[in-house]
Protein backbone atom coordinates (compact mmCIF):
# COMPACT_ATOMS: atom_id res chain seq x y z
CA UNK A 1 0.00 0.00 0.00
CA UNK A 2 1.51 3.66 -1.17
CA UNK A 3 -0.39 5.26 1.20
CA UNK A 4 -0.43 3.80 5.19
CA UNK A 5 -1.74 6.85 6.93
CA UNK A 6 -4.73 8.85 7.06
CA UNK A 7 -2.61 11.36 7.50
CA UNK A 8 -1.09 11.32 3.93
CA UNK A 9 -4.98 11.76 3.13
CA UNK A 10 -5.66 14.10 5.45
CA UNK A 11 -2.72 16.34 6.11
CA UNK A 12 -0.06 17.98 5.06
CA UNK A 13 -0.51 20.59 6.78
CA UNK A 14 1.47 23.05 4.26
CA UNK A 15 2.04 26.37 2.25
CA UNK A 16 -0.04 26.20 -0.68
CA UNK A 17 -0.68 26.11 -3.28
CA UNK A 18 0.01 22.17 -4.39
CA UNK A 19 0.54 19.42 -2.54
CA UNK A 20 2.36 17.63 -5.12
CA UNK A 21 4.38 20.49 -6.89
CA UNK A 22 4.92 22.66 -3.26
CA UNK A 23 4.77 20.65 -0.33
CA UNK A 24 6.41 17.56 -2.04
CA UNK A 25 8.91 19.68 -3.55
CA UNK A 26 9.62 21.23 -0.20
CA UNK A 27 9.99 17.67 1.26
CA UNK A 28 12.40 16.51 -1.18
CA UNK A 29 14.51 19.40 -0.89
CA UNK A 30 14.50 18.68 2.66
CA UNK A 31 15.30 15.23 2.62
CA UNK A 32 18.47 16.79 0.17
CA UNK A 33 19.37 19.22 2.65
CA UNK A 34 19.19 16.50 5.85
CA UNK A 35 21.32 14.01 4.00
CA UNK A 36 23.98 17.05 2.67
CA UNK A 37 24.14 17.81 6.67
CA UNK A 38 24.70 21.26 5.63
CA UNK A 39 23.54 24.32 3.72
CA UNK A 40 24.77 23.36 -0.20
CA UNK A 41 26.70 26.58 -1.32
CA UNK A 42 25.54 25.87 -4.80
CA UNK A 43 22.64 23.48 -5.99
CA UNK A 44 21.73 22.46 -9.64
CA UNK A 45 17.80 21.15 -9.53
CA UNK A 46 16.61 19.19 -13.09
CA UNK A 47 13.54 19.00 -13.20
CA UNK A 48 11.02 16.41 -15.22
CA UNK A 49 7.78 15.86 -16.63
CA UNK A 50 4.39 17.95 -14.75
CA UNK A 51 7.39 19.41 -12.39
CA UNK A 52 9.41 21.08 -15.75
CA UNK A 53 5.87 22.61 -17.50
CA UNK A 54 4.55 24.04 -14.50
CA UNK A 55 6.83 24.44 -11.71
CA UNK A 56 6.69 27.81 -11.88
CA UNK A 57 2.60 28.31 -11.60
CA UNK A 58 3.10 26.14 -8.43
CA UNK A 59 5.77 27.45 -6.61
CA UNK A 60 7.65 24.18 -6.75
CA UNK A 61 11.22 25.94 -7.20
CA UNK A 62 10.51 28.08 -4.33
CA UNK A 63 9.68 25.18 -2.44
CA UNK A 64 12.70 23.30 -3.25
CA UNK A 65 14.91 26.13 -2.05
CA UNK A 66 12.61 26.52 1.45
CA UNK A 67 13.18 22.95 1.57
CA UNK A 68 16.86 22.91 0.88
CA UNK A 69 16.89 25.57 3.67
CA UNK A 70 15.37 23.20 6.58
CA UNK A 71 11.95 24.53 6.17
CA UNK A 72 9.07 22.08 6.81
CA UNK A 73 6.07 22.28 4.50
CA UNK A 74 4.10 24.33 7.02
CA UNK A 75 6.89 26.81 7.78
CA UNK A 76 5.84 30.49 6.68
CA UNK A 77 9.41 31.21 5.19
CA UNK A 78 8.94 29.29 2.49
CA UNK A 79 7.18 32.15 0.86
CA UNK A 80 10.47 34.17 0.94
CA UNK A 81 12.73 31.49 0.39
CA UNK A 82 14.19 32.58 -2.79
CA UNK A 83 15.41 35.98 -1.34
CA UNK A 84 16.51 33.62 2.02
CA UNK A 85 18.72 31.68 -0.61
CA UNK A 86 20.50 34.55 -1.70
CA UNK A 87 21.15 36.34 1.83
CA UNK A 88 22.65 32.77 3.33
CA UNK A 89 24.89 32.34 -0.23
CA UNK A 90 22.86 29.66 -1.88
CA UNK A 91 23.10 29.55 -5.52
CA UNK A 92 20.52 27.43 -6.85
CA UNK A 93 20.04 26.82 -10.98
CA UNK A 94 16.94 25.16 -12.29
CA UNK A 95 16.86 23.43 -15.45
CA UNK A 96 14.24 21.95 -17.16
CA UNK A 97 14.49 18.62 -18.44
CA UNK A 98 11.97 16.94 -21.68
CA UNK A 99 13.29 13.28 -20.93
CA UNK A 100 10.62 11.53 -19.70
CA UNK A 101 10.55 9.18 -16.78
CA UNK A 102 8.73 7.28 -15.05
CA UNK A 103 6.72 9.58 -12.23
CA UNK A 104 5.77 13.14 -14.36
CA UNK A 105 6.79 14.91 -10.89
CA UNK A 106 10.50 14.02 -10.83
CA UNK A 107 13.50 16.16 -9.24
CA UNK A 108 17.00 15.58 -9.75
CA UNK A 109 19.35 17.34 -7.32
CA UNK A 110 22.69 17.98 -7.06
CA UNK A 111 24.14 19.71 -3.72
CA UNK A 112 27.50 21.28 -3.22
CA UNK A 113 30.01 22.89 -1.59
CA UNK A 114 33.85 23.22 -1.45
CA UNK A 115 33.98 19.81 0.38
CA UNK A 116 31.33 17.96 -0.52
CA UNK A 117 28.51 16.67 -3.50
CA UNK A 118 25.26 14.82 -3.25
CA UNK A 119 23.45 13.74 -5.97
CA UNK A 120 19.80 13.28 -4.87
CA UNK A 121 16.52 11.87 -7.15
CA UNK A 122 13.25 12.46 -5.71
CA UNK A 123 9.78 11.80 -7.12
CA UNK A 124 6.41 13.85 -5.67
CA UNK A 125 3.25 11.28 -5.49
CA UNK A 126 0.71 12.99 -5.02
CA UNK A 127 -0.76 14.34 -1.52
CA UNK A 128 2.30 15.61 -0.67
CA UNK A 129 3.80 11.93 -0.07
CA UNK A 130 7.56 11.42 -2.03
CA UNK A 131 9.57 8.83 -2.46
CA UNK A 132 13.71 9.00 -3.35
CA UNK A 133 14.25 6.31 -5.76
CA UNK A 134 18.27 7.23 -6.13
CA UNK A 135 20.77 9.06 -3.98
CA UNK A 136 24.89 9.41 -5.07
CA UNK A 137 24.30 6.80 -7.97
CA UNK A 138 23.40 4.17 -5.65
CA UNK A 139 19.36 3.07 -7.20
CA UNK A 140 17.20 3.13 -3.81
CA UNK A 141 14.14 1.54 -3.48
CA UNK A 142 12.31 3.67 -0.95
CA UNK A 143 8.60 2.61 -1.37
CA UNK A 144 7.78 5.36 0.39
CA UNK A 145 4.78 3.73 2.82
CA UNK A 146 7.03 3.34 5.38
CA UNK A 147 8.89 5.78 7.59
CA UNK A 148 12.48 6.01 6.98
CA UNK A 149 15.99 6.10 8.03
CA UNK A 150 18.77 7.08 5.41
CA UNK A 151 22.21 6.84 6.90
CA UNK A 152 25.47 7.74 4.99
CA UNK A 153 28.40 6.19 7.01
CA UNK A 154 31.77 4.57 6.13
CA UNK A 155 31.95 1.34 5.06
CA UNK A 156 33.20 0.22 8.40
CA UNK A 157 32.29 -3.22 10.79
CA UNK A 158 30.26 -1.95 13.55
CA UNK A 159 28.43 0.81 11.76
CA UNK A 160 24.98 -1.46 10.46
CA UNK A 161 24.70 -3.01 14.14
CA UNK A 162 24.90 0.71 15.49
CA UNK A 163 22.13 2.13 13.89
CA UNK A 164 20.00 -1.58 14.47
CA UNK A 165 20.69 -1.21 17.86
CA UNK A 166 19.77 2.39 18.54
CA UNK A 167 16.44 1.58 16.76
CA UNK A 168 15.99 -1.54 19.16
CA UNK A 169 16.69 1.05 22.23
CA UNK A 170 13.93 3.32 20.80
CA UNK A 171 11.33 0.43 20.40
CA UNK A 172 11.63 0.93 16.37
CA UNK A 173 11.03 -2.38 14.35
CA UNK A 174 13.31 -2.78 10.93
CA UNK A 175 10.49 -3.91 8.37
CA UNK A 176 13.18 -3.85 5.15
CA UNK A 177 16.60 -3.01 5.18
CA UNK A 178 19.37 -2.30 2.32
CA UNK A 179 23.21 -1.45 2.74
CA UNK A 180 25.40 -0.21 -0.24
CA UNK A 181 28.86 0.78 -1.51
CA UNK A 182 30.39 1.66 -4.10
CA UNK A 183 33.62 0.40 -2.92
CA UNK A 184 35.65 -1.69 0.45
CA UNK A 185 35.92 0.87 2.97
CA UNK A 186 34.62 4.02 1.22
CA UNK A 187 30.99 5.59 1.57
CA UNK A 188 28.17 3.39 2.30
CA UNK A 189 24.71 4.02 2.58
CA UNK A 190 21.87 1.96 4.41
CA UNK A 191 18.43 2.51 3.85
CA UNK A 192 15.58 1.36 6.83
CA UNK A 193 12.04 1.46 6.72
CA UNK A 194 10.30 0.93 9.74
CA UNK A 195 7.10 0.08 11.50
CA UNK A 196 7.37 2.63 13.78
CA UNK A 197 8.15 6.61 13.00
CA UNK A 198 11.63 7.24 13.48
CA UNK A 199 11.94 10.29 15.64
CA UNK A 200 14.50 13.33 14.92
CA UNK A 201 16.14 12.09 18.26
CA UNK A 202 16.73 8.91 16.47
CA UNK A 203 18.53 10.64 13.90
CA UNK A 204 20.64 12.39 15.79
CA UNK A 205 21.33 9.95 18.08
CA UNK A 206 22.65 7.48 14.76
CA UNK A 207 24.85 11.08 13.83
CA UNK A 208 26.66 11.28 16.94
CA UNK A 209 27.80 7.58 16.57
CA UNK A 210 31.33 7.04 14.71
CA UNK A 211 31.30 6.59 11.10
CA UNK A 212 28.30 8.29 10.59
CA UNK A 213 28.07 11.10 7.87
CA UNK A 214 24.78 12.03 7.39
CA UNK A 215 21.56 11.26 8.60
CA UNK A 216 17.74 11.67 7.19
CA UNK A 217 14.16 10.55 8.24
CA UNK A 218 11.66 10.15 6.02
CA UNK A 219 7.49 10.29 7.59
CA UNK B 1 -6.83 -4.32 7.61
CA UNK B 2 -9.15 -3.03 4.52
CA UNK B 3 -7.96 -2.10 1.05
CA UNK B 4 -11.21 -1.85 -0.50
CA UNK B 5 -14.82 0.20 0.53
CA UNK B 6 -16.13 -3.23 0.41
CA UNK B 7 -13.61 -4.16 2.95
CA UNK B 8 -14.11 -1.25 4.86
CA UNK B 9 -17.91 -1.49 5.35
CA UNK B 10 -17.63 -5.63 6.21
CA UNK B 11 -15.51 -4.12 9.30
CA UNK B 12 -18.45 -1.50 9.99
CA UNK B 13 -20.84 -4.14 10.32
CA UNK B 14 -19.24 -7.03 12.09
CA UNK B 15 -17.72 -4.85 14.37
CA UNK B 16 -20.83 -2.67 15.23
CA UNK B 17 -18.73 0.40 14.52
CA UNK B 18 -18.43 3.43 12.48
CA UNK B 19 -16.45 4.30 9.61
CA UNK B 20 -14.73 6.87 11.07
CA UNK B 21 -13.68 4.19 14.14
CA UNK B 22 -12.34 1.72 11.68
CA UNK B 23 -10.09 4.50 9.97
CA UNK B 24 -8.82 4.94 13.86
CA UNK B 25 -8.38 1.43 14.58
CA UNK B 26 -6.51 1.24 11.59
CA UNK B 27 -3.86 4.25 12.34
CA UNK B 28 -3.23 3.06 15.63
CA UNK B 29 -2.34 -0.51 14.36
CA UNK B 30 -0.25 0.85 11.20
CA UNK B 31 1.61 3.59 13.57
CA UNK B 32 1.40 2.51 17.13
CA UNK B 33 0.65 5.60 18.49
CA UNK B 34 -2.06 6.20 21.06
CA UNK B 35 -6.11 7.14 20.17
CA UNK B 36 -5.37 10.37 22.42
CA UNK B 37 -2.38 11.49 19.88
CA UNK B 38 -3.74 10.38 16.57
CA UNK B 39 -7.07 12.05 17.52
CA UNK B 40 -5.25 15.04 19.04
CA UNK B 41 -3.35 15.45 15.18
CA UNK B 42 -6.37 15.07 13.18
CA UNK B 43 -8.07 17.88 15.99
CA UNK B 44 -4.94 19.94 15.22
CA UNK B 45 -5.48 19.58 11.31
CA UNK B 46 -9.37 20.70 11.64
CA UNK B 47 -8.26 23.80 13.26
CA UNK B 48 -6.16 24.91 10.64
CA UNK B 49 -8.89 24.25 8.09
CA UNK B 50 -11.37 26.78 10.15
CA UNK B 51 -8.61 28.80 10.01
CA UNK B 52 -8.03 28.82 6.56
CA UNK B 53 -11.95 28.71 6.08
CA UNK B 54 -12.40 31.80 8.30
CA UNK B 55 -9.46 33.97 6.66
CA UNK B 56 -11.30 33.30 3.05
CA UNK B 57 -14.60 34.69 4.24
CA UNK B 58 -13.46 37.58 5.90
CA UNK B 59 -10.22 38.95 4.66
CA UNK B 60 -9.95 40.22 1.38
CA UNK B 61 -7.50 37.77 0.22
CA UNK B 62 -5.70 37.65 -3.32
CA UNK B 63 -3.29 35.35 -4.79
CA UNK B 64 0.10 37.16 -6.21
CA UNK B 65 -1.30 36.36 -9.85
CA UNK B 66 -4.10 38.36 -9.42
CA UNK B 67 -6.40 35.57 -10.56
CA UNK B 68 -8.38 34.65 -7.60
CA UNK B 69 -9.56 35.68 -4.34
CA UNK B 70 -12.77 37.51 -3.06
CA UNK B 71 -15.32 35.27 -3.90
CA UNK B 72 -15.66 33.72 -0.49
CA UNK B 73 -16.38 36.90 0.56
CA UNK B 74 -18.85 37.79 -2.42
CA UNK B 75 -20.97 34.65 -1.95
CA UNK B 76 -21.16 35.45 2.07
CA UNK B 77 -22.63 38.81 1.25
CA UNK B 78 -24.68 37.16 -1.29
CA UNK B 79 -26.18 34.83 1.22
CA UNK B 80 -27.08 37.27 3.83
CA UNK B 81 -29.14 39.25 1.26
CA UNK B 82 -31.20 36.19 1.19
CA UNK B 83 -31.45 36.07 -2.34
CA UNK B 84 -29.83 32.55 -2.90
CA UNK B 85 -31.64 29.98 -5.28
CA UNK B 86 -29.54 27.01 -4.19
CA UNK B 87 -30.01 27.54 -0.49
CA UNK B 88 -27.80 28.93 2.84
CA UNK B 89 -26.76 25.56 3.88
CA UNK B 90 -25.29 24.15 0.27
CA UNK B 91 -24.21 27.91 -0.32
CA UNK B 92 -22.44 28.55 2.89
CA UNK B 93 -20.69 25.07 1.83
CA UNK B 94 -19.68 26.26 -1.55
CA UNK B 95 -18.34 29.49 0.15
CA UNK B 96 -15.94 27.85 2.73
CA UNK B 97 -14.92 25.39 0.10
CA UNK B 98 -13.83 28.69 -2.36
CA UNK B 99 -12.45 30.05 1.05
CA UNK B 100 -10.07 27.37 1.56
CA UNK B 101 -8.74 27.32 -2.14
CA UNK B 102 -8.01 31.35 -1.88
CA UNK B 103 -6.34 31.07 1.17
CA UNK B 104 -4.42 28.12 -0.73
CA UNK B 105 -3.82 29.70 -3.79
CA UNK B 106 -2.62 33.03 -2.01
CA UNK B 107 0.07 30.96 -0.56
CA UNK B 108 -1.52 30.74 3.21
CA UNK B 109 -0.96 27.48 5.17
CA UNK B 110 -4.51 25.03 4.49
CA UNK B 111 -4.73 20.89 5.31
CA UNK B 112 -4.11 18.73 2.27
CA UNK B 113 -7.72 16.63 1.74
CA UNK B 114 -6.23 14.37 -0.54
CA UNK B 115 -4.06 17.95 -2.13
CA UNK B 116 -4.16 21.37 -1.80
CA UNK B 117 -5.67 21.82 -5.34
CA UNK B 118 -8.53 20.21 -3.74
CA UNK B 119 -8.49 21.27 -0.23
CA UNK B 120 -11.71 23.43 0.00
CA UNK B 121 -14.58 20.59 -0.39
CA UNK B 122 -13.65 18.65 2.68
CA UNK B 123 -13.62 21.72 4.88
CA UNK B 124 -16.08 23.48 2.64
CA UNK B 125 -18.89 20.75 3.36
CA UNK B 126 -18.03 20.24 7.04
CA UNK B 127 -17.85 23.70 8.07
CA UNK B 128 -20.80 24.53 5.52
CA UNK B 129 -23.26 21.82 7.39
CA UNK B 130 -21.94 22.84 10.78
CA UNK B 131 -25.04 25.46 11.70
CA UNK B 132 -27.45 22.77 10.28
CA UNK B 133 -26.15 19.71 12.10
CA UNK B 134 -24.53 21.37 15.15
CA UNK B 135 -21.65 18.50 15.71
CA UNK B 136 -19.54 17.88 18.58
CA UNK B 137 -15.90 18.39 18.69
CA UNK B 138 -15.76 15.17 18.20
CA UNK B 139 -18.15 14.56 15.51
CA UNK B 140 -16.19 17.21 13.27
CA UNK B 141 -12.69 15.44 13.92
CA UNK B 142 -14.26 11.93 12.77
CA UNK B 143 -16.09 13.81 10.08
CA UNK B 144 -12.18 13.56 8.57
CA UNK B 145 -11.38 9.96 9.96
CA UNK B 146 -14.09 9.09 7.70
CA UNK B 147 -13.29 11.47 4.58
CA UNK B 148 -9.46 9.63 5.17
CA UNK B 149 -10.90 6.12 5.43
CA UNK B 150 -12.67 6.50 1.42
CA UNK B 151 -9.43 8.71 0.71
CA UNK B 152 -6.92 6.10 1.88
CA UNK B 153 -9.30 3.53 -0.28
CA UNK B 154 -9.15 6.13 -3.48
CA UNK B 155 -5.49 6.75 -2.95
CA UNK B 156 -4.22 2.94 -2.65
CA UNK B 157 -6.38 1.90 -5.92
CA UNK B 158 -6.40 4.48 -7.99
CA UNK B 159 -4.61 7.64 -7.11
CA UNK B 160 -5.03 11.09 -5.90
CA UNK B 161 -2.51 13.43 -8.26
CA UNK B 162 -3.83 15.25 -11.12
CA UNK B 163 -0.55 14.90 -12.57
CA UNK B 164 -1.00 10.90 -12.60
CA UNK B 165 -4.95 11.17 -12.79
CA UNK B 166 -6.48 14.42 -14.02
CA UNK B 167 -8.94 16.70 -11.56
CA UNK B 168 -10.85 13.49 -11.13
CA UNK B 169 -8.45 12.60 -8.67
CA UNK B 170 -8.11 15.21 -6.91
CA UNK B 171 -11.50 17.50 -6.47
CA UNK B 172 -13.11 14.05 -7.41
CA UNK B 173 -11.75 12.47 -4.77
CA UNK B 174 -12.40 14.61 -2.61
CA UNK B 175 -15.83 15.29 -3.56
CA UNK B 176 -16.72 11.39 -2.74
CA UNK B 177 -14.63 11.33 0.57
CA UNK B 178 -16.88 14.15 1.20
CA UNK B 179 -20.17 13.15 0.63
CA UNK B 180 -19.35 9.90 2.53
CA UNK B 181 -18.17 11.78 5.46
CA UNK B 182 -21.35 13.83 5.80
CA UNK B 183 -23.28 11.01 5.35
CA UNK B 184 -21.87 9.66 8.31
CA UNK B 185 -22.39 12.97 10.07
CA UNK B 186 -25.77 12.92 8.95
CA UNK B 187 -26.82 9.82 10.85
CA UNK B 188 -26.86 7.65 7.44
CA UNK B 189 -25.34 3.70 7.23
CA UNK B 190 -22.01 3.00 6.27
CA UNK B 191 -23.58 1.73 3.34
CA UNK B 192 -25.31 4.70 2.45
CA UNK B 193 -21.84 6.34 2.88
CA UNK B 194 -20.71 4.27 -0.17
CA UNK B 195 -23.50 4.66 -2.16
CA UNK B 196 -22.90 8.57 -1.62
CA UNK B 197 -18.97 8.45 -2.52
CA UNK B 198 -20.01 6.77 -5.69
CA UNK B 199 -22.78 8.70 -6.98
CA UNK B 200 -20.41 11.84 -5.71
CA UNK B 201 -17.19 10.60 -8.01
CA UNK B 202 -19.47 8.86 -10.39
CA UNK B 203 -20.23 12.65 -11.75
CA UNK B 204 -16.58 13.48 -11.27
CA UNK B 205 -15.06 10.99 -13.90
CA UNK B 206 -13.36 12.00 -17.15
CA UNK B 207 -12.95 15.50 -15.24
CA UNK B 208 -9.27 17.17 -16.65
CA UNK B 209 -6.47 18.55 -14.74
CA UNK B 210 -5.89 21.83 -17.23
CA UNK B 211 -4.42 24.46 -14.71
CA UNK B 212 -4.58 28.16 -16.62
CA UNK B 213 -0.89 29.10 -16.38
CA UNK B 214 -0.10 26.08 -14.00
CA UNK B 215 -1.05 27.68 -11.42
CA UNK B 216 -3.65 26.05 -8.77
CA UNK B 217 -6.41 28.91 -9.08
CA UNK B 218 -8.69 28.56 -12.58
CA UNK B 219 -10.55 26.66 -12.05
CA UNK B 220 -9.23 24.91 -9.47
CA UNK B 221 -10.89 27.38 -7.32
CA UNK B 222 -14.51 26.79 -8.69
CA UNK B 223 -14.06 23.19 -9.13
CA UNK B 224 -14.05 23.02 -5.28
CA UNK B 225 -16.64 24.87 -4.61
CA UNK B 226 -18.89 22.71 -7.23
CA UNK B 227 -17.54 19.57 -6.05
CA UNK B 228 -18.52 20.65 -2.64
CA UNK B 229 -21.87 21.03 -3.91
CA UNK B 230 -22.26 17.83 -5.53
CA UNK B 231 -21.14 16.29 -2.03
CA UNK B 232 -23.97 17.88 -0.14
CA UNK B 233 -26.12 16.51 -3.12
CA UNK B 234 -25.17 13.16 -3.30
CA UNK B 235 -24.97 12.77 0.42
CA UNK B 236 -28.96 13.67 0.47
CA UNK B 237 -29.51 11.35 -2.61
CA UNK B 238 -27.91 8.68 -0.47
CA UNK B 239 -29.91 9.70 2.66
CA UNK B 240 -32.83 9.28 1.00
CA UNK B 241 -32.74 5.64 -0.20
CA UNK B 242 -31.35 6.28 -3.58
CA UNK B 243 -28.24 3.52 -4.10
CA UNK B 244 -25.58 3.61 -7.38
CA UNK B 245 -26.20 0.97 -9.41
CA UNK B 246 -22.33 0.33 -10.16
CA UNK B 247 -20.61 -0.48 -6.53
CA UNK B 248 -18.16 2.42 -5.18
CA UNK B 249 -15.23 0.18 -5.85
CA UNK B 250 -15.76 -0.53 -9.05
CA UNK B 251 -16.25 3.53 -9.74
CA UNK B 252 -12.84 3.96 -8.05
CA UNK B 253 -11.21 1.34 -10.27
CA UNK B 254 -13.26 3.11 -13.74
CA UNK B 255 -11.67 6.06 -12.06
CA UNK B 256 -8.42 4.75 -12.58
CA UNK B 257 -8.09 3.54 -15.49
CA UNK B 258 -9.56 6.53 -17.21
CA UNK B 259 -6.93 8.45 -15.34
CA UNK B 260 -4.45 6.04 -17.13
CA UNK B 261 -5.42 6.31 -20.59
CA UNK B 262 -5.78 10.67 -19.83
CA UNK B 263 -3.72 12.36 -22.72
CA UNK B 264 -0.95 13.89 -19.92
CA UNK B 265 -1.84 16.94 -21.94
CA UNK B 266 -4.60 17.13 -19.84
CA UNK B 267 -2.57 16.08 -16.62
CA UNK B 268 -1.51 18.84 -14.80
CA UNK B 269 0.75 20.39 -17.58
CA UNK B 270 -0.79 23.50 -18.68
CA UNK B 271 -0.73 22.35 -22.39
CA UNK B 272 -4.03 21.45 -23.51
CA UNK B 273 -8.04 22.04 -22.23
CA UNK B 274 -8.77 25.72 -20.70
CA UNK B 275 -4.66 26.16 -19.77
CA UNK B 276 -4.72 25.89 -23.42
CA UNK B 277 -7.51 28.72 -24.68
CA UNK B 278 -5.96 31.78 -25.94
CA UNK B 279 -7.70 33.65 -23.17
CA UNK B 280 -5.45 31.40 -20.80
CA UNK B 281 -2.39 31.98 -22.49
CA UNK B 282 -2.75 35.66 -22.51
CA UNK B 283 -2.91 35.87 -18.75
CA UNK B 284 -0.07 33.33 -18.59
CA UNK B 285 1.95 36.33 -20.39
CA UNK B 286 0.57 38.74 -18.51
CA UNK B 287 1.58 36.69 -15.35
CA UNK B 288 5.25 35.31 -16.35
CA UNK B 289 5.72 37.93 -18.62
CA UNK B 290 5.67 35.41 -21.76
CA UNK B 291 3.54 32.47 -21.95
CA UNK B 292 4.88 29.07 -20.82
CA UNK B 293 3.74 27.86 -24.78
CA UNK B 294 1.55 28.20 -27.80
CA UNK B 295 -1.98 28.61 -27.46
CA UNK B 296 -3.89 25.88 -28.85
CA UNK B 297 -4.65 26.75 -32.47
Amino acid sequence: MKYRSVFDIIGPVMIGPSSSHTAGAARIGRVARQLFGKAPKTVTIRLYGSFAKTYKGHGTDVALIGGLLDFDTFDERIVQAVRLAEETGMAVEFIEEDEHTDHPNTVRLHLKDNEDELDIVGVSVGGGKIEITELNGFEISLSGSHPALLVVHQDRYGAVATVASILAEHEVNISHMEVSRKLKGQVALMVIETDQEVSQAIATDCLARPNMLNVAVLA
Amino acid sequence: MFRTVAELIDITKSKNIPISEVMILKEIEETGKSREEIFAQMGKNLEVMEAAVLRGIKEDVKSHSGLTGGDAVLLQKYIESGKSLSGTTLLDAVSKAVATNEVNAAMGTICATPTAGSAGVVPGTLFGLKEKLNPTKEQMVRFLFTSGAFGYVVANNASISGAAGGCQAEVGSATGMAAAAIVELAGGTPDQSAHAMAIALKNMLGLVCDPVAGLVEVPCVKRNAIGASTAVVAADMSLAGITSRIPCDEVIDAMYEIGQRMPSAFKETAEGGLAATPTARALEAKIFGAALAKERS
